[in-house]
């Protein structure tokens, strides 16, 4: 027994047995004392209310939604209204932190005085004050909707939200779009193609120009072909408010400006901080080879710099995900708005409510992680 | 060990540190303070006066309930509850009583593991409008943007409303009253839509309070009262008998006032058995035998809770309607103690 318990491959599995022992009691001593205490508070459990009607307006819906739609449908409601002003909200943060980040090491002073600024003031306040100050600097200072700033009567801007022109596809509208997806697969081929014979004779093909106006051209063609089967929705004053058309509520801009300028003061620092980490040699190096200041940065500063940029900035993607749930605050009808806020007050099953909330902002973080990750692994130095 | 895992677990959406007890007398006992959940500042119900001391309705529901047990009104500590907290806060055992103008409702005694103790004011659901819309009644609204609470009987029964006249609305709920309170202010809804008591309350925090008006129509039946878990019956009863020692002592005339007096002149049998001077109705609670003297002279009987709260000298100045007592033409009715 004590010669077992000397020999250090057996004690160590001894204590990762205990350990796991012990990390599995605590798992089921806690699922079985929540089952124990639901029971004998009569608490109702399991998943049958997300058949059951929701019975709730939400002011914005991405797919069909109405008082008699199920809980479960509310769900899909706020998971998409989330996803919504996620992904804008990276795609903005993205650009605009470029943008910053670049300026910080403008040669100009105003403006990499001016980006610092930014940086400075915008990191250092609470996301939260920035959402409250965003939704009522824009609330107070729009006008009602019957004293609408009139854009030719085609957008309307007012304290309920901009209303624009909601575009109708009609018969045959679909042809574009068959079209488009054409165009997308032959823009593919044309990328490799140029790709391929820049690698075999070094002549350089034009070929992102070429590809965006074919993407934008021929599907515009095969509209006009058929004599734009397309007709406008036109917003319009009645009683209370505007209706027809589409809108952007004053909720949702605040929250995707707020993420937006709250992120990329971030991204500003992370693409900074990435630029400068690639030494100054390369660059000289680059330019005496007779490359451009172009080519300079887009084939030798950026593909080093993004090695250092893409992880930290996989970070800032997922936390505006996670701070997209401070939407709650100024009443934007996301995930944690609907599901976790009414859903969960109207039927009390914070458990299960909850545990699916938690469950899907982990799988979208995940999947934001793979893809990233993706990305990194693709621009990582390639060894020879 | 049970107990404080189902905190750690069905109250993910807050921190619970105490697990709910079966017993919570004697929870209560051994802290030595009832643990109240109350709201985030509803005039006349539960916000702070100037000295920064939570007042209402509803903290004095919680007083008379600490009275009771501890015969001292003060030995009560609040949480700052949001609509949508209040369920969680109370099943995890985080307070020992949720009294935060909480309607009573089907789904809510028979689903979430509480139960109703009672019921502290009568109340319905109205709508406020901006007067310079010229609106008459709720019937003229539709179309409009509403503003209310999120995760309230109020958001429901706007959508039933609307959807049973066949109007169409625009719903914008959230977190907080006081957000919805400073969107409707800022002009982003027509209508503002809580019950007629928190319209009345609110309307006082508003920038000119004078600029809106309460439309005629009741919508709906919110009886709100004190709230406790389901199945802990002796704690039920406590809260369940406080509330009604109140109305009871105003039936009969004793106020925190002449209770000294009343309590010694002993020609009223009832009132003997209401202020524990013959019996044991306090023994029968689990309390000592002057639990309900403590109440009425602490905190006061329900006439003077109303008036000091949400009476003529108040700013929120509601009249009493329904709630006055059933022998002044109103519902409140009690038990009797005997």
């Amino acid at each position: 027994m004590l010669a077992l318990w000397r020999n250090s491959r057996v004690r160590g599995w001894i204590f990762q047995l205990v350990a796991l022992t012990l990390f599995l009691y605590f798992g089921w001593s806690l699922w079985d004392n929540l089952q124990t205490n639901l029971a004998s508070r009569g608490i109702t459990t399991g998943f049958n209310f997300l058949n059951t009607e929701a019975g709730f307006g939400i002011i914005s819906h991405l797919i069909d939604y109405s008082e008699s739609s199920t809980y479960g449908r509310a769900f899909l409601v706020g998971l998409l209204n989330t996803l919504l002003v996620s992904v804008l909200g990276i795609f903005l943060a993205t650009l605009l932190g470029l943008l910053i980040g670049v300026g910080r090491l403008s040669n100009n002073w105003l403006i990499s005085r001016l980006a610092l600024g930014y940086v400075e003031l915008i990191r250092n306040i609470p996301l939260l004050l920035q959402i409250f100050f965003w939704y009522f600097a824009v609330l107070r200072s729009l006008p009602s909707p019957r004293q609408s700033v009139n854009w030719g009567e085609l957008f309307f801007l007012n304290n309920r939200g901009i209303y624009m022109p909601a575009p109708i596809p009609e018969q045959g509208f679909g042809w574009a779009g068959w079209a488009l997806l054409l165009t997308l697969i032959g823009v593919v081929l044309l990328f490799r193609w140029a790709v391929r014979r820049q690698h075999q004779t070094g002549r350089i093909f034009p070929r992102w120009r070429v590809s965006i106006g074919l993407l934008i051209v021929v599907p515009l063609l095969v509209l006009a072909l058929q004599g734009f089967p397309l007709s406008w929705e036109l917003p319009a004053l009645k009683g209370f408010n505007f209706k027809g058309g589409l809108v952007m509520i004053p909720e949702f801009m605040a929250i995707l400006l707020a993420l937006t300028i709250y992120t990329a003061s971030y991204i500003a620092e992370i693409v900074r901080s990435g630029i400068e980490s690639v030494n100054r040699g390369q660059t000289e190096a680059a330019r005496s080879l007779g490359l451009t200041h172009g080519q300079t940065l887009r084939l030798i500063i950026l593909p080093q710099a993004l090695r250092v940029i893409i992880p930290p900035l996989t970070s800032q993607y997922l936390n505006l995900l996670k701070n997209s749930s401070l939407a709650a605050a100024v009443a934007y009808p996301e995930l944690v708005s609907v599901f976790a806020g009414t859903v969960l007050n109207q039927t009390g099953q914070a458990v299960e409510v909850i545990a699916i909330t938690m469950g899907v902002y982990l799988l979208i973080s995940l999947l934001i992680s793979l893809l990233m990750n993706w990305y990194n692994h693709k621009m990582k130095l390639v060894e020879r | 060990m049970k107990r404080i895992f189902i905190a750690a677990l069905a109250a993910t959406a807050m921190t619970a540190t105490t697990g709910a007890s079966a017993d919570t007398l004697s929870t209560v006992k051994g802290k030595g303070f009832v643990q109240c959940g109350v709201g985030q500042g509803l005039p006349g119900f539960s916000s702070p006066d100037a000295q920064g001391k939570w007042q209402g309705i509803d903290v004095d529901v919680c007083r008379a309930v600490a009275a009771a047990v501890f015969g001292n009104a003060e030995k009560v500590k609040y949480t700052h509850l949001s609509a949508k907290e209040r369920f969680t806060a109370l099943q995890s055992g985080e307070i020992d009583i949720l009294v935060r103008n909480t309607t009573e409702t089907f789904t809510r005694d028979t689903g979430l593991g509480l139960d109703f103790a009672g019921i502290n004011y009568y109340d319905g659901q109205g709508f406020m409008v901006r007067k310079d819309l010229g609106v008459q009644s709720a019937k003229e609204l539709s179309g409009a943007a509403v503003c209310t609470n999120m995760g309230t009987t109020t958001e429901m029964n706007a959508a039933d409303y609307f959807r049973s006249n066949g109007m169409e609305y625009k719903i914008v709920a959230f977190e907080k009253m006081d957000e919805v309170v400073a969107a409707y202010d800022a002009g982003r809804c027509d209508v503002f839509t809580t019950d007629r008591s928190g319209l009345a309350a609110q309307r006082t925090k508003l920038k000119n309070s004078a600029d809106h008006v309460i439309l005629p129509e009741t919508i709906s039946k919110e009886p709100l009262g004190p709230v406790v878990r389901h199945g802990d019956n002796r704690w039920g009863d406590i809260v369940r008998w406080s509330l009604r020692a109140m109305k009871n002592a105003e039936e009969m005339g004793v106020s925190s006032d002449n209770v000294d007096a009343m309590r010694a002149d002993k020609r009223n049998p009832s009132r003997n058995r209401l202020l524990g001077t013959v019996g044991n109705m306090g023994e029968k609670l689990g309390l000592s035998n002057d639990w309900s003297y403590n109440i009425i002279k602490q905190v006061g009987n329900y006439g003077q809770m109303y008036d000091r709260h949400l009476g003529p000298t108040t700013t929120i100045n509601l009249p009493r309607g329904i709630n006055h007592l059933w022998t002044n033409g109103g519902i409140q009715y009690a038990a009797p103690i005997r």
